[in-house]
């Protein structure tokens, strides 16, 4: 970038009044001036009235009208002003080349290599010490900075609190029995003692009115028919894909939906992804009647619940 | 009064030459410049709004009983967050306004920054030598997007709560540090040991404020420093900036503008409800909400997240959950880093090492066009795909469709939307005085019957380009010139 005009040093040239750049854009600046100015007091009757709404009601919707009558008055009052009232120009300002001279980053760089260099090199032994030091507090600093944020995961992902004969509670405490759903109804269920617990989330459906002597729901895939437990059915109720409550279940084709990234599952046949992002199904959990007819875990999950992870085998 | 106070602050600091330059700083004059100024005063209003909400809301997933005005939600067991967010919403006076302006405020804010570059990008404002102003750019972006998502999950919610844990579900996709990530970051297994409201709190309030403001700083010095850029026209050549001064017509036009962005902001936070958090209720882990999506600037991944094939790799004992990995982590980082690095690829095309003050119209770059176009087609497809669920209930089509639909666009619409812009550049670049304001022909019959045209007289607006650009003048004589005959009047004559 060359730099042929002149840099002005002080102040420059003044101008006459009479300069055409100094004209205001407008044909007619009595006029512009009125606008402006109807615009100024309209901006401060908002702000009044702002005021007094506040005052008054705190009515949301004046409130929000109020002030931002207020603001748009002043800002297109002073933007007129700015635009059409002030000198029209176009005014000029040349640009300077900013990269330095050849001998001024000679320059730089020789301070750093030779007078930084210098010193570095007949002190390598300062040099290497400061280096290793730094280097240590580095290494030391991550373990509060890093480690001291929470504990290591250990096996929490693989494990959950339904053990076996966990009782089914809703997130109340209530006891489910085998009999509490309808055909076609769903309960979110927790083991007793973790109501709530995010990992522990359990979807019960019902999908058959079954009685205790009835054959078991033929569940696939095979293996699994003796996990239901009078028609009712269990599963994790943690998405495979990122862990949000799958809590859409659609009766007519028995699949349960996941209503953040509409995986979807088949219900009977292991909760088996038919559709969607998720990966894997939803885990069952076996279910049994105990003798006073409440519903009770026969086992835990025999796999790691929710989305995907590294340790995942 | 002003003369002696600049006397005393110039006597210890030196300002009086560096101020004035910086008054007669000349700033070219285009709407498309604005666009950044939208972006700077939506951060002024959320930094206004933001510190008021932070007078009311407790971080805290305590448990509490409400007693607050809203009658559905009393007696209820929430979380301090929840509770102090709808107290925000129903019993702080002004609340509601503040909570809903500082939300909308986000959405705009997020948005002019994605105008504001697109405009930077396809103008070519990001060459030699404004290369380290178009990183820190990138980099506000991508805090204001975390910031943002940090801010919207505050409240508690059932929708926000469930970003959170999807949130989490990300981290853990990472593979060898993810379980890792997760636990540290929450504090344990999700939902973690209850501390991630007061974690996310100080990164959204103080940290990542402080980052996008250093940054901010940095931009707007940068843009000082190195001049703005400035579109070719009459006398604008790459040595020179033709506008208006500082001072006083730029700071008139943005100080009017700051105040029109604010009206318009707290319009919509007043008018228009934005995230009604007492309809959703608190977040609880085992709880969903149908249709939820994201705020609009997340709204690319979640996309991505939904076509995403459900390809997750298992082998040698470990897990690798690809349909995660890949649309969560892998997909936005090549997106912004292909952003960082663009001005260093196009110049290793172009070989070109020159300074650009003055910009390029977009259809004189057609393959730089073309690629941001297909960019940018690539983010809206992904970004609508945030909605399959909503779109096959409005268009009553298979769930099924929609998303193989958005497969299939993903990779074509952005193949055939580059390819258009570029062919529509090439037509355009062929046509002569594209762009250039058309005048009218004046035909006319002379007496020996032969048709002649002349173009007419310039439109009345375009009358001021007829003005050569001149220095800032510094002195004004006030008077008239025809009064103008004692000593001491200086006139300059052009």
């Amino acid at each position: 970038m060359s730099d042929e005009s002149p840099r002005l040093e002080g102040p420059l040239p003044p101008a006459a009044l009479d300069d055409p750049h100094l004209q205001p854009y407008a044909k007619h600046p009595e006029g512009t001036q009125a606008i402006a100015a109807v615009a100024l007091i309209i901006g401060f009757l908002g702000f009044i009235g702002f005021g007094i709404t506040y005052w008054v009601s705190d009515n949301t919707q004046w409130e929000a009208v109020t002030l931002g009558v207020g603001m748009l008055g002043l800002g297109f009052g002073v933007i007129t002003w700015g635009k059409y009232l002030m000198p029209q120009g176009p005014f000029v300002e040349e640009r300077h080349a900013f990269h330095s001279t050849e001998d001024e980053r000679a320059a730089m760089t020789a301070a750093i290599t030779e007078r930084g260099g210098m010193v570095v090199k007949r002190r390598k032994l300062l040099g290497g010490l400061f280096l290793l030091g730094s280097t240590a507090m580095g290494v030391v600093l991550v373990f509060p900075l890093l480690r001291s944020l929470g504990p290591k995961p250990g096996r929490t992902l693989f494990l959950t609190n339904w053990k076996k004969n966990s009782q089914l509670v809703t997130v109340d405490g209530r006891r489910v029995t085998a009999d509490d759903l309808d055909v076609g109804g769903v309960l979110t269920v927790f083991p007793k003692g973790y109501e709530g617990s995010s990992p522990d989330q359990v979807i019960l459906i019902r999908l058959a009115k079954l009685g205790p002597f009835d054959a078991p729901y033929p569940l696939s895939p095979p293996g699994r028919t003796d996990w239901t437990a009078q028609g009712n059915v269990a599963y994790s109720k943690m998405c495979t894909h990122l862990g949000c409550p799958v809590g859409l279940y659609q009766e007519q084709t028995q699949q349960l939906v996941c209503p953040c990234h509409q995986s979807i599952f088949n219900v009977n046949a292991g909760a088996l992804p038919e559709f969607g992002p998720a990966p894997r199904p939803l885990p069952q959990l076996p279910l049994k009647v105990d003798n006073a007819g409440y519903l009770r875990s026969q086992g835990g999950f025999d796999q790691p619940v929710g989305p995907g992870f590294w340790e995942r085998p | 009064m002003i003369d002696s106070s600049l006397r005393w602050v110039d006597d210890r600091l030196g300002v009086a030459k560096g101020g004035r330059t910086f008054l007669d700083k000349i700033f070219p004059d285009h709407w498309s410049f604005m666009l950044g100024e939208i972006a700077l005063y939506s951060f002024v209003v959320l930094l206004g709004t933001g510190v008021f909400l932070s007078l009311y809301y407790v971080p805290s997933a305590h448990e509490i009983v409400y007693h607050g005005s809203y009658i559905p939600l009393r007696g209820q067991r929430v979380s301090e967050a929840y509770a102090t967010s709808v107290g925000l919403s129903f019993d702080v006076k002004s609340g509601l306004l503040m909570r809903q302006a500082h939300h909308w405020a986000a959405d705009i804010f997020l948005g002019s920054i994605a105008v504001h570059m697109a405009r930077v990008f396809f103008t070519g404002a990001f060459r030699k030598p404004r290369e380290f102003n178009w990183i820190v750019g990138v980099t506000m972006l991508i805090l204001g997007i975390v910031n943002g998502f940090l801010g919207y999950s505050l409240p508690d919610d059932l929708v926000s709560g469930t970003g959170i844990r999807i949130a989490y579900s990300i981290m853990e996709s990472i593979p060898l540090v993810g379980s890792y990530l997760g636990f540290w970051v929450f504090g344990g297994n999700y939902p973690g040991s209850g501390i991630i409201l007061e974690r996310f709190f100080i990164l959204h309030v103080l940290i990542v404020p402080l980052l996008i403001l250093g940054l901010l700083g940095a931009h707007l010095g940068l843009l000082v420093k190195q001049k703005h850029t400035q579109f070719p026209g009459k006398g604008k050549t790459e040595h020179n900036v033709v506008g208006s001064p500082m001072f006083p017509t730029f700071m008139a036009k943005t100080t009017g503008f700051l105040f029109v962005t604010t009206a318009v902001i707290f319009l919509l936070g007043g008018l228009a409800q934005i995230n009604p958090i007492w309809q959703f209720g608190q977040y609880e882990p085992f709880q969903i909400s149908y249709a939820v999506q994201p705020d609009w600037y997340m709204g690319w991944l979640d996309g991505a997240l939904r076509i995403m094939p459900s390809w997750e790799w298992v082998g040698w004992g470990h897990t690798l959950p690809l349909e995660v990995f890949l649309p969560a982590v892998i997909f936005p980082g090549i997106i912004f880093n292909i952003l960082i690095i663009w001005p260093f690829l196009e110049t290793r095309k172009t070989k070109d090492l020159a300074y650009h003050n003055l910009l390029d119209r977009p259809r004189d770059r057609p393959l730089r066009t073309a690629a941001g176009t297909a960019m940018l087609t690539l983010l809206f497809m992904t970004f609508f795909a945030s909605s399959t669920d909503v779109m096959a209930n409005f268009f009553e089509v298979p769930l099924n469709d929609v998303l193989w639909f958005f497969r299939f666009a993903v990779v074509i619409a952005p193949v055939i939307a580059g390819f258009v812009a570029f062919k529509i550049c090439n037509e355009m670049r062929a046509a002569e005085g594209i762009g250039k304001r058309k005048r009218a022909l004046i035909i006319s019959r002379s007496s020996t019957g032969e048709y002649s045209t002349t173009e007419a007289e310039p439109r009345p607006g375009d009358g001021s380009e007829e003005l050569e650009a001149i220095p800032v003048p510094t002195f004004i004589d006030l008077v008239p010139p025809e009064l103008a005959t004692g000593a001491g009047v200086r006139r300059v004559m052009r």
